[in-house]
């Protein structure tokens, strides 16, 4: 039972986002799509600008102040992240530019230098393409054998399912924190604890998960994290990818360039320390301070407290949806994050998305990037409402009076 | 209901996305192809049967997709009954620029087809729901030149 927190300061949080006062097309705005990308607070969007008014230049090797400046405010970002994620050391946090490139750095460099033919790789089946295409390349590569965890009808993942899959040949595990589609938070911490028993390493898409609720790499003894930025009220372009040092250590570069060796001649060329070993070229700069701003942020209110608001915003949204006739809830799991996705037997999921424009309401309609989820629940596609920090019931009530004016067109 | 959506839906649209003619598969068909639209995820089967001085006789489609798809690709399998192949080039090109606003248009011997097609006009404002709407005319067009698959992306 969650108990309702009456000092959550909805009101001030909502001020601190100076795009949800806005109105468009003559309609205040009713963003319920924070699962695709989060809005930001003046303290990120305030923050990216400072470091390009006061103190911007590239980092790294400039001799003068202002490259000085910039390369500590850069440095001092990774720490805020290394806190935020429980992290053992700063160098263990990677800056890439998303979640997308989180996995495919370390299906590439890890992929590449430690699987071999017959290995095995364990996903579910319902994860985004953004955690299937970039292990697929090593099946055409190497020969390496995807196997997918199936999803329970209330899409949940079933451990002994799981468990079954894992075989001494299983060289990694990557799985979704979180699922963008259906919400289900997934068993991360006994998955983590089957998959180390046979010698597996586990990648996690903290994607969906870094937002709603706390995570701890070091308690969860999680081998990769990844991450994005901008989900997380952050900038775009900037994301994370935590991995253990020896891991990392051991892995070759990603990428070639500036920034990521030690030094070149073209006989040979050494590779520097971590984590400049995975960051060639010029990074996301005033990017990577508006991501720690974004992680200050959040926890200046709190994970917990953000989290018990969002749980009662889906509570509320899934008991109101559910009283509405020819609407079906697809996700039901009883460990659920604030996300609704859901089919109505009288309007294909784009109509669904057009009427809620027309009312102001932001969702989202498709397959969400996990085609392969919505073949095993034979639909198309799903409309998709998710509940960020800074929604309110009322948001939800603008949501319900959307699908009646579906049914009113539609049935 | 504001007045741009009932541009966007029509009753012609709602009543064809409600109830689609010739939405079924097509057993001597001597041309079909598969299209997908996979910025949602939305697939049709669209079957021709052409006679043989190449005259289209039948045409009928399969699949799930939203009322402006569906009622595209209905409105689609009457108007193009009885066309040549010249004639249901020139008029998807006709139906393609409807739809986008953009490209020449003649219409001469078309204006009863392109007066039915004329609900789906709207999409035009709504640049992610033009694919929806022409989906089924791009398949039909490849079911034609013989490709077995397309994709609106
Ligand atoms: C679960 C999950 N993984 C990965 C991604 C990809 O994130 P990005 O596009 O920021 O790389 C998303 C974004 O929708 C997601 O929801």
């Amino acid at each position: 039972m969650t108990v309702i927190d009456r000092t959550y300061p909805i009101e001030q949080i909502r001020a601190d986002f100076p795009i949800l006062s806005k109105s468009f097309k003559g309609k205040p705005l009713v963003y319920l799509d924070s699962t695709a990308s989060a809005m930001k607070p003046s303290q990120v969007i305030n923050e990216e600008s400072r470091v390009y008014e006061e103190e911007y230049a590239n980092i790294h090797r400039g001799v003068y102040y202002l490259s000085a400046k910039a390369t500590e405010r850069y440095e001092q970002s990774r720490k805020t992240v290394q806190k935020f994620l429980g992290a053992k050391h700063a160098r263990e946090i990677i800056f890439t530019r998303n979640t997308t490139e989180s996995i495919n750095l370390v299906a590439s460099s890890y992929g590449r230098k430690f699987l071999r033919e017959g290995d095995e790789i364990v996903i579910t089946g319902l994860e985004h393409h953004s955690n299937i295409v970039p292990w697929q390349f090593l099946v055409e590569e190497k020969g390496v054998v995807l196997k997918v965890v199936p999803v329970e009808e209330d899409g949940s993942i079933s451990l002994e399912k799981y468990a079954a899959l894992l075989t001494p040949r299983t060289k990694i595990v990557a799985a979704a924190h979180i699922s963008n589609v259906l919400g289900t938070i997934l068993p991360v911490a006994e998955m983590i604890r089957l998959a180390h028993d046979v010698g597996a390493k586990v990648l996690l898409d903290g994607a969906q998960a870094v937002m709603h609720q706390a995570v701890d790499v070091q308690e969860l003894d999680i081998d990769f994290y990844a991450f994005s930025g901008h989900k997380l009220y952050g900038p775009t372009g900037i994301g994370v990818l935590y991995g253990k040092e020896e891991l990392l250590n051991a892995m070759p570069p990603y990428q070639g360039g500036g920034d990521m060796i030690a030094s070149v001649s073209f006989e040979k060329t050494t590779y520097a320390p971590l984590p400049a070993k995975f960051e060639a070229g010029t990074p996301a700069i005033a990017q990577a301070a508006g991501l720690a701003a974004a992680v200050d942020y959040v926890t200046s209110i709190g994970l917990d407290r953000i989290r018990a608001h969002e749980d009662e915003l889906l509570a509320y949204a899934t008991t109101r949806l559910n009283q509405l006739e020819g609407l079906r809830i697809i996700g039901t799991a009883t460990k659920k994050a604030a996300v609704v996705s859901f089919v109505l037997d009288y309007a294909h999921p784009h109509d669904i998305a057009q009427i809620f424009d027309s009312a102001g309401v932001s969702i989202r309609a498709g397959h969400h990037c996990a085609q392969p989820l919505m073949t095993h629940f034979k639909i198309p596609a799903t409309a998709r409402a998710s509940f960020g920090m800074y929604n309110t019931k009322a948001e939800i009530d603008a949501l319900v009076a959307a699908v009646r004016k579906v049914e009113e067109m539609f049935r | 209901m504001s007045d741009d959506l009932r541009d966007l839906y029509q009753e012609v649209i709602l009543d064809h996305g409600r109830h689609p003619r010739n939405k079924h598969t097509l057993e001597h068909a001597s041309h079909l192809a598969h299209g997908e639209n996979p910025l949602c995820g939305d697939k049709l089967i669209v079957y021709v049967k052409l006679s043989p001085d190449n005259v289209i006789e039948e045409v009928s489609f399969e699949g799930q997709g939203c009322a402006i798809s569906t009622a595209s690709a209905s409105l689609m399998t009457e108007v193009m009954v009885g066309k040549s192949l010249a004639e249901a080039e020139k008029l998807f090109g006709n139906f393609h620029a409807l739809a986008t606003g953009e490209g020449e248009t003649d219409i001469t011997g078309l204006e009863d087809d392109m007066d039915r097609l004329e609900v789906l006009a709207g999409v035009r404002d709504y640049p992610v729901r033009v694919k929806c709407a022409t989906l089924a005319w791009h398949t039909l067009s490849a079911a034609l030149h013989d490709q077995q698959k397309v994709s609106t992306e």
